[in-house]
């Protein structure tokens, strides 16, 4: 491998540890950093797919308030570097992205204590009225979780190319098949955090309208995106909870009198 | 007042640009607190000058933070508001500030979490995702640029809304907009996982149910095409009676096997995968990890490879 693919591979890495945190400009997301790591070690092809894979198997991963998701940053770079440089397969670079998911919260929950300490050290700068200090502390915080990403990625690319397939190809079939049957399983497990998140008694029935219309298979998302959206926008209009006229404008639209009394409380 | 401090479109800038570095130093004990002094340090550097005052307006927003990392805009920019009001002299105590941001966080990550996280990224990750699965690069890079357009607009957009309502915006998004977006991108998102889980999720049940002999006038007679071929005089009209046979319905193998996958679809095609999902939404309702879920899946995985039960 060139010197530039593996500072390629390790600047992605960088950014995608950022990312992780931030989540701004999401280069944490499999769909980015594994194209991005497939561009950079120059197998742009086995990156792209491995990202599209995993990011249906990550859309869930989010992080809540102080809980914190699966991490898809270490998850999509470790699996990018094993399928992209050392060979692994797309499938198996699947089932290892989990195992690494995890690694990478025990990573993530680390640094975010490490951070406890320099939130101090922008106290004390704070104290002296130093903007420059706040600052400093703030990126000495966001560089350990770039870091995070990339030392890891740099002992992946570290270790020779033969000991990953060796390994790989001394686990029995029955144990890379069923990962791949578990693969096939855990977007499952994405999809019921998103419902989890949103799912209230009134909004079920969407979910399963949805699920009625998914056989139809001349809709493309594209099409299904539109009738979801036509949906929210139809359920928005006819839903009581927002149609509340507003004061006195309701007594001319002859509405409901109970409506109207409903309204003055 | 002869020479008001005003904070310029320029400030406001520098303001929505550090705010994109929120969550840098994400600590467990003031959560986004040094992400929050970092955000509005242009703002405050132009509003106060001597050391005291700076090291005072530090502390103040040095105090504990969290919300969704995009929700903090608006509150950015009320908060620049009053900052902007007290540098000029007006009697905005600490308590007011520290109030509106306590107050506008909470309810703010409520609307973030499920627009942002549960609805627009995992649309646009499956969307752009079946993009990249066919080998297109449509699909990272519509991903990419379409994030940043929905994200910095937002960004952009309720900060100077927060900062010219100031105050009385807190009513605003409290009442029906935000309110009114939630629950629209929240039916949209269960529409579209409804249409996911069936479509996405692998689960093969190859293990076989029934072998039926299929009657001998339902099956399709290759016995003339084999011979013609064997004595090398195969026509198109003999090729083109086996194809119709088989278009005709007939079966091509002497036995006709159905799998419990088969039996599965019959009943509606995707239950298996909708009950899968009905159990995690279970799971995580009883406070069982994700990532427990996830192992258990690889280790179901495998027994039930090992069984037959599923297949890869």
């Amino acid at each position: 491998m060139s010197f530039l693919s593996i500072i390629g591979i390790l600047i992605v890495s960088f950014l995608a540890g950022m990312e992780g945190v931030l989540d701004q400009f999401e280069f944490h997301q499999p769909i980015l950093a594994c194209s991005l790591i497939g561009l950079a070690s120059g197998h742009p092809a086995e990156g792209l797919a491995l990202g599209g894979s995993l990011q249906l198997i990550a859309l869930g991963w989010m992080n809540i308030g102080a809980a914190v998701a699966p991490d898809a940053a270490l998850a999509s770079v470790a699996a990018a570097i094993l399928v992209c440089v050392k060979n692994t397969s797309v499938s198996n670079g699947v089932a290892l992205a989990i195992p690494l998911a995890v690694a990478g919260l025990v990573l993530t929950i680390l640094v975010r204590t490490v951070a406890t300490f320099l939130a101090h050290g922008a106290d004390a700068a704070g104290k002296r009225g130093s903007f420059a200090g706040v600052y400093a502390y703030h990126f000495i915080a966001l560089s350990l979780q770039g870091l995070r990403i990339a030392i890891p990625a740099a002992l992946i690319m570290a270790v020779p190319t033969h000991v990953v397939t060796d390994l790989l190809a001394a686990l029995p079939d029955i144990v890379t098949n069923g990962l791949k049957v578990g693969g096939g399983m855990i977007v499952a497990v994405g999809y019921a955090m998103v419902i989890n998140m949103m799912a209230t008694p009134a909004l079920w029935p969407w979910f399963f309208l949805g699920f009625a219309l998914a056989s139809l298979s001349e809709i493309t998302l594209i099409g299904m995106g539109i009738i979801g959206v036509v949906l929210a926008l139809l359920f928005l209009q006819v839903s009581p909870e927002f149609n509340k006229t507003s004061g006195g404008s309701s007594s001319d639209d002859g509405g409901d009198p109970i409506d109207d009394i409903l309204n003055d409380y | 007042m002869a020479n008001e401090i005003k904070l310029t479109k320029t400030d406001r800038f520098w303001v929505f640009w550090n705010s994109q570095f929120l969550q840098a130093s994400w600590n467990y004990e003031r959560m986004q607190n040094v992400g929050w002094a970092f955000a509005l340090a242009p703002a405050l550097k132009k509003l106060y000058k001597s050391k005291e005052d700076r090291a005072a307006a530090l502390k103040r927003h040095l105090e504990f933070f969290n919300t969704h990392p995009y929700l903090a805009a608006p509150i950015l920019g009320v908060e620049m508001s009053l900052e902007e009001s007290r540098a000029n002299g007006a009697p905005v105590t600490d308590q007011t500030i520290q109030g509106v941001k306590v107050g506008m966080m909470g309810p703010l990550a409520g609307v973030g979490d499920p627009v942002f996280w549960a609805t627009a990224r995992p649309i646009l990750g499956a969307f752009t995702a079946s993009f990249a699965l066919s080998g297109s690069w449509l699909g990272p890079i519509l991903f990419f640029v379409v994030w940043q357009i929905i994200r910095m607009g937002f960004l952009w957009f309720t900060q100077e809304m927060g900062y010219r309502q100031g105050e009385a915006i807190t009513n605003d998004l409290s009442g029906g907009l935000l309110q009114k977006i939630t629950v629209g991108a929240s039916v949209l998102g269960m529409f579209i996982m409804g249409v996911l889980v069936p479509r996405w999720t692998t689960m093969n049940f190859p293990a076989v149910v029934s072998n039926v002999k299929v009657d001998k006038d339902a099956q399709v007679d290759f016995t003339p095409l084999v011979n013609a071929a064997n004595h090398g005089n195969v026509t198109v009209g003999k090729i083109r009676d086996v194809i119709s046979s088989i278009n005709g319905g007939n079966s091509v193998t002497p036995t006709k096997t159905t799998t419990l996958g088969d039996i599965f679809d019959q009943l509606t095609p995707g239950l298996m995968p909708l009950l899968l999902t009905l159990l995690c939404v279970w799971l995580l309702r009883k406070k069982v990890s994700p990532i427990v879920i996830i192992l258990a899946l690889f280790v179901v995985g495998i027994l039930a490879y090992w069984a037959g039960i599923l297949g890869a």
